[in-house]
Order: structure tokens, then sequence, then C-alpha cells
């Protein structure tokens, strides 16, 4: 018998059973369709915090007071003193391959623009803000260093605040009373959406440093020119590695650490945080492929299960086949592509929702669909190897029938 | 007693046959040596009573068994020498099986049975559906092409599975109680279309239980108890072949 004849013969036997063939490929289709919606949702989450590390900057290196080497906020913020406008004087004027820097003083606030009122957090910076977080103004403008200086109480708000407080209207040119000093706004930010663990990013409102010192800020006594974190984004191909070094250095001279003492103050790059944090649930992902992967499996056994049953029930149509000349080869063969093609079947269409079912969720959760040509052909691999693995047991079984018994079975 | 053939026209040479089956401890001799030529064109039946070892010989007779010793001698073949590949197109040329049951394929129409022995052909003809046409013409069922067996009746099955049996021109019909599930109107046409098929040069062989089936056949062999008891030719048989 021929290989197309035993395709064909096996596509028969398969439509005589139709539902029966559907209910056992289920398995192979959810299988199949998990392993892909689990890692193109793993593929896709990766390329999103890809580009959110990029959105960060990989150049730029973030400096805080406190022990702490990692996180935002400092460990032991309330024993070291905090950065001061002079640090970041000392470090541009010292430090190479800096492009720009940019101090920033935080202060948790409410704003409120006519009847709305919205908590939020202000950011005290300086007028290189956009150049050195690569976040461009998307309407109006940024406030120049003079007015800043200058004591401006200028305003440039976040995409967020935009749509809550001001209802999507264009507030550039409006009032906002943050912490009851009033502010114009005179910029809206361009969005920049959600970090992967879900913070707004778009919800905060900056202004002038100098501003926010004086009017929002407690009075600092020790360091009246106070500092929460000084960016320093450096020019492309910069030995990190190095910049930091040179950071350590400056800041430990000015901050007089004597030596053998630990710095009183963290160095960090967000990029690398951010990817550090990430790796857990790249790990998370990768378990997950896997469990679908087992479920394959799981189909595989009942591709096993279902063959037996066939070759018990089809026994006379074999032993007919071997006495009008079917060697037991053929008869291995017949039963083998059966399985195959079942799983083969269950594969495509595992697949196809695989890939659907991957193109909602890339919707719902807004990045691109990601699928890995590489895995649709392991996936289809996959299940004809499942069929040939879970289909050669019974295939066997059915070949090693004598013809005599088969004839005779009831 | 006059042989209906000449030496070289033997075509099943069967020479002491033994076969014996071992029930745990107990040897049951199904066979117990015996000796027989069927030459090419006869009309044969085996009789004998349930036990008697007439599907043991019809099982080595269709080459899907082989003996536990003797020489048994298909077509020039040796069956006890052959392995099972050997056998399975030994039995696809030489041999065209009909059974009790007729075990057509269910849902597949009369014509793809009739074909099912040429896929397993090594030489097969160029159009399969013309010569399952053929063999299904020379059974009268030439208008029951797409018919599936359950739309068939018994007697119709039947000649589709001898139609089957007949596709690849085989030296043998070996047909086992074929008329077992018919009733007697029915199986008289069956026996009538094995009766022309011989005439026709086709040697066939029944295996049967019923004296008004063999009475068909031009020689019987009667079995008991493993052994060959008589073995009566007829000039004539009793229903004169039309």
């Amino acid at each position: 018998m021929s290989f197309l004849d035993s395709i064909v013969a096996a596509i028969k036997a398969l439509r005589q059973n139709m539902l029966r063939s559907i209910l056992t490929t289920l398995g192979i289709i959810i299988g199949v369709a998990s392993v892909i919606v689990m890692s193109s949702i793993n593929a896709g989450a990766r390329q999103k915090v890809e580009q959110h590390i990029a959105s960060l900057g990989s150049t730029m290196l973030s400096i805080s007071p406190g022990t702490s080497r990692r996180g935002g906020r400092s460990g032991g913020a309330n024993s070291a003193p905090m950065l001061s406008e002079r640090d970041l004087k000392a470090i541009e004027e010292s430090v190479p391959n800096i492009i720009g820097a940019v101090g920033e003083i935080r202060v948790s606030a409410t704003a409120v623009a006519g009847a709305t009122d919205w908590p939020t957090t202000i950011y005290g910076v300086h007028a290189s803000f956009p150049a050195v977080r690569s976040w461009p103004v998307a309407e109006g403008r940024f406030f120049s260093e003079q007015e800043a200086s200058a004591g401006r109480r200028f305003a440039v708000v976040g995409d967020t605040i935009g749509k809550e407080i001001f209802g999507g209207a264009n507030p550039v040119g409006a009032q906002i009373r943050i912490g009851n000093v009033p502010f114009e706004v005179i910029g809206v930010l361009a969005p920049k959406g959600q970090t992967p663990g879900g913070r707004d990013q778009d919800d905060m409102i900056l202004a002038p440093a100098a501003a926010v010192r004086a009017r929002l800020a407690g009075r600092d006594e020790t360091v009246p020119d106070q500092l929460h974190a000084i960016r320093i984004l450096f020019a492309d191909g910069t030995d990190l590695a190095r910049a930091d070094t040179q950071l350590r250095e400056v800041m430990r001279v000015r901050r007089r650490v004597r030596p053998g003492d630990p710095d009183d103050f963290g160095v960090y790059n967000i990029a690398d945080f951010v990817r550090a944090r990430n790796e857990t649930a790249a790990t998370f992902g990768m378990l997950l492929a896997a469990t679908a992967a087992i479920s394959l499996l799981v189909g595989g056994i009942g591709i096993m299960n279902i063959m037996l049953v066939s070759v018990t029930e089809r026994t006379r149509e074999i032993g007919l086949r071997l006495a009008v000349g079917a060697r037991k080869k053929d008869i291995l063969v017949q039963f083998l592509v059966e399985a195959v093609l079942l799983c083969m079947i269950g594969g495509v269409i595992g697949l196809g929702i695989g890939v659907g079912a991957s193109s909602l969720v890339a919707r719902l959760a807004d990045w691109d669909v990601l699928i890995n040509a590489n895995l649709v052909g392991i996936a289809i691999a996959a299940s004809a190897g499942v069929g040939v693995f879970f289909g050669f047991f019974p295939a066997r079984r059915a070949a090693q029938l004598s013809p005599i018994e088969a004839l005779r079975y009831e | 007693m006059s042989g209906p053939g000449k030496r070289d026209d033997a075509l099943v040479c069967g020479d002491t046959i033994r076969k014996t089956y071992s029930m745990g401890a107990e040897e049951i001799h199904a066979l117990d040596g015996v000796s027989f030529r069927i030459c090419r064109g006869e009309f044969l039946s085996i009789m004998g009573p349930s036990g008697s070892g007439k599907s043991t010989l019809m099982n080595l007779l269709g080459a899907l068994d082989q003996p536990t010793s003797g020489i048994l001698e298909i077509a020039g073949d040796n069956i006890g020498a052959m392995t099972s590949d050997q056998l399975a197109g030994l039995r696809n040329r030489s041999i065209g099986f009909v059974f009790q049951q007729f075990n057509l394929l269910k849902r597949t129409t009369a014509l793809e049975n009739v074909k099912l022995p040429m896929l397993y052909a090594r030489e097969r003809p160029a159009d399969l559906n013309a010569a399952a046409k053929e063999a299904l013409d020379l059974v009268g069922l030439s208008d029951r092409l797409d018919h599936h067996p359950a739309q068939l009746s018994g007697g119709q099955q039947q000649r589709v599975a001898i139609a089957r049996a007949l596709v690849n021109h085989p030296q043998i019909l070996l047909a086992d109680e074929p008329t077992g599930a018919l009733d007697s109107e029915t199986s008289r046409e069956i026996m009538q279309l094995f009766a022309d098929l011989n005439k026709g040069g086709v040697t066939v062989i029944i295996v049967t239980h019923e004296s008004e089936i063999a009475d068909w056949t031009r020689r019987v062999i009667r079995l008991r108890d493993g052994l060959i008891i008589a073995d009566e030719r007829k000039q004539e048989p009793l229903h004169v072949v039309s």
C-alpha cells in the first residue's frame, strides 16, 4: 500500500468517526494552543519591558541619598543628608561624557482645577528634564532655566492629569492649584503609559525645582537647596561602570564619606533595575509554556487510548486486510498515519486558536502579536511527534494480530 | 479413480500435513497427516462436522497459517518455508477469500470495498476503478457501485465480497460457509455464481457443513478428527450448471 493510499485510508477512517476524532484531538488542540498563547504572551510582555527599559534611558544613571544601592526611595533616608543643587553642579563640572543632568524633588500633593481635585505627585525639576528623560512635551512648552530660577510657578502636567482634571480639554494656560499654591499650566507631556509593574507614569505634574522647594516642600535646614534625586544622561557608548565609579568618587568627597565607610547614597541604572526585576517574570512565562507543553503530552495519551480502542473495534477489518494481502508493515503504517494525522489536524487547529487568542491578548494588553515562526514549526512537529510516539504502540498491536484470530474476532 | 487433470495441473499439493495446537499441557492434532491434490479448474467442497479440522485446513489453503509438519504447496510455493510478508503476497496474488459474514468495510461503497485488495498489490492495474467495476459487473452488481453495505441485501453484500475476491484474478477462490448467513433462495443464486465462475476457469474451494451446498460441487473432501475420511468425485454435480 502506498503512503498516499495510507493517508487516504486514514482520512476515511477518521471521517467515519468524526465526533470521536474531534474529541480525541481536543487534548492536542488545547496543548498546542496554550503553548502558542503562553509563549506569545511571554514574548509580548518581554518586548514591552524592553521598550520600557529603552524609554528609561539605558545610559542614564540616577543618584539618590541613603545607603540603599537599589530602589527609588533610599533605605536610610533619615540618617543621610539630601542631595543638593551644588552636588548637581559639581557632577556636571567634573564627570565627562554627560549629555545632561536633571535634579528632582518629589512632593505628594492634591492638585485642584475648577471643581476637580486629584491627589498626585509633583516633581520639581530643571529645564533639562525633557532632554535627559527623553520625554517630550506634547502640547504647549516646557519652562526655561531662566523662568525656573526666577521662581516662576509654571506647571507641565502629565497626560493623565490633563485627562482627569481638565477632562481632556487643552489645559495650557489654565490655572491649577497644587497644595493651595496656584500654578499656571504651560504644557502637557507626551503620554508614556504604565510601567510593566502597573504604575501610571503619566499621573504627575512637573514644576520648576525652585518653586516646588520654596512653596511645597518643607524647608530642610541642613540642605537648603535639597534634591531627592539626580539623573544624569551619558553619551551613547559611555562606559557606565566607569561613569558610576566617577560619580561615586565625586559624591563621596562632597558628602565627606571617610575612606572605608560605605556610601551614604546610591547610584543605579534604572534600566538594570527594571531588567533584573523582570527576569523573574520571564522565568515565570517559561514555566507557563512548559506547563502548556505538558498538556500536549496528556493529549498524546488520549490519542493512544482512542487508537487502542480503535484497533480493538476494527480487529475484523484488520483480519480482512491481512487476508487480502496486507503485510504487517501496511497495517502498522495505516494506524500510525491515522494517529499522526489526528495529532497534526489537532496541531493545526490548535495553532489557529493559539494565534487567534494571542492576537486578542496582544490587543487587550496593547503589545505586538509576537509569534515565533520557529515555534509554529515546533508546535506542528511536536504534535506529529506525539502522534508517532503515542500511535506506535497501538499500531504495533494492530500489526501483530494473527489474521485467523482477527477474522474470527466478534 | 480418474483424476480431472494432469499432474502439472496441480494447484495445491498437500503431503502428510499435520497441524498441532498446544492447549496448556495438552496437544491437539487439528490435522493429523492429510495428503491431497487440488487441480486447476476444480470445483471442490470440504465438509466435516465442527472439530473435524476443516477450518484448520481452510486456513492452511488460504495461506493464513503454516503446517506444523508436512509439505503444503500452493501455486508452486511451499507455504511452510515462507515469511509472513511472502504469505501476504501469495494471498494477495493467488487467493480470493469469501467469508460467511461477508467482512465488507462498513460505510464504504461497494466499489471501494472491491478496490481494497488492489491497494496491497505489488503490480496494480492502471485504472483501479475500471478493474473494480469489471469485477462487480462479473457478479451482476454494476448498478450498485456507490452503495454502502448497509444499503445492500445479504446476497448483494456477498456478491460484493466475491467481486473483491476476484479483483486480483486469483488462482483459487476460497469460500468459508459462503451461504451460511443467507436464505435458501439467495444461497442458490450465490452457488450458481460460483458454478459460473468455475465454468469460466476459476478454481473454487468451498468449506461447508451443508450437504446441499456440497451437492453443487464436483468433488467433496470429507474430514473427521483431523483425517480425510472420503474424497468423492462426481462426473456431474447434482445441480446442472446452466
